[in-house]
């Protein structure tokens, strides 16, 4: 991978790392506030079911961590297990794929 | 193991580097089982009713308290760097690794015992 690739992998997971830091603490909120007094799914679905400002919300948080947690996981491949070249990068790409295809999905069975 | 080695591994910022490097590895296997748990609202609420009834068992709650603390840990541990590499802060690095140890037990703690 030549240098500008690396350094657009290094400026990508920086900024998703600013994003996500936002979306985390606006999730880690929701989360608590919404646990008090437990949760039933009619509960759950009744306040977020056709909500367009969470699930759009929620589709920036989802796209965010499909980039940001494939190229952590690609760094700790390559410097645990000495894994290089095209074959992780192929891998972290499918994972990265998958990520934002399984979150967009739980974020429109939640938000859609 | 040479001594300059241990020095670098006694050091709070080697710890943070582990916790930092533990928390996103784990968060990341767990995304696609916690997308697969939201998923289940597609197969309507009683689908979602009798995955939130399994999630009642003392482990997977006391789990969830876990998960909690490690989205908070990689969280500020994330911040503490973004604003080592961006802000120049670097003479206040223990003072950030205080703070991110602190904010992201609270957090753990506030979701454990329902205080908000």
């Amino acid at each position: 991978m030549n240098a500008r690739t690396q350094v657009l992998l290094w400026v990508a997971q920086r900024a998703t790392a600013a994003v996500l830091a936002l979306c985390i603490v606006v999730h880690l909120v929701t989360m608590v506030y919404a646990m008090r007094n437990g949760l039933t799914a009619a509960e759950i679905l009744g306040r977020t079911r056709g909500n367009t400002a969470w699930f759009a919300f929620y589709l920036i948080f989802v796209a965010a961590a499909a980039v940001h947690a494939p190229l952590g996981m690609r760094t700790i491949l390559a410097e645990t297990l000495a894994w290089r070249g095209r074959t992780l990068d192929c891998a972290v790409l499918v994972l990265g794929c998958a990520l934002a295809v399984w979150g967009a999905r739980a974020a429109w069975a939640v938000f859609g | 193991m040479r001594s300059n080695d241990f020095r670098a591994r006694s050091h709070p910022a080697y710890w943070a580097f582990i916790v930092h490097r533990l928390s996103g590895l784990l968060l990341a296997l767990f995304l696609p089982f916690h997308f697969w748990a939201l998923g289940q609202a597609l197969n309507g609420a009683a689908s979602l009713d009798a995955f939130l009834h399994w999630t009642e068992q003392p482990f997977v709650k006391f789990a969830e308290t876990g998960l909690v603390l490690l989205l908070a840990a990689h969280l500020t541990g994330g911040v503490r760097l973004l604003m080592l590499e961006f802000l120049a802060w670097r003479d206040w690095q223990k003072t950030l690794l205080a703070l991110s140890a602190g904010i992201s037990l609270a957090v753990g703690l506030a979701f454990a015992l329902n205080v908000v």
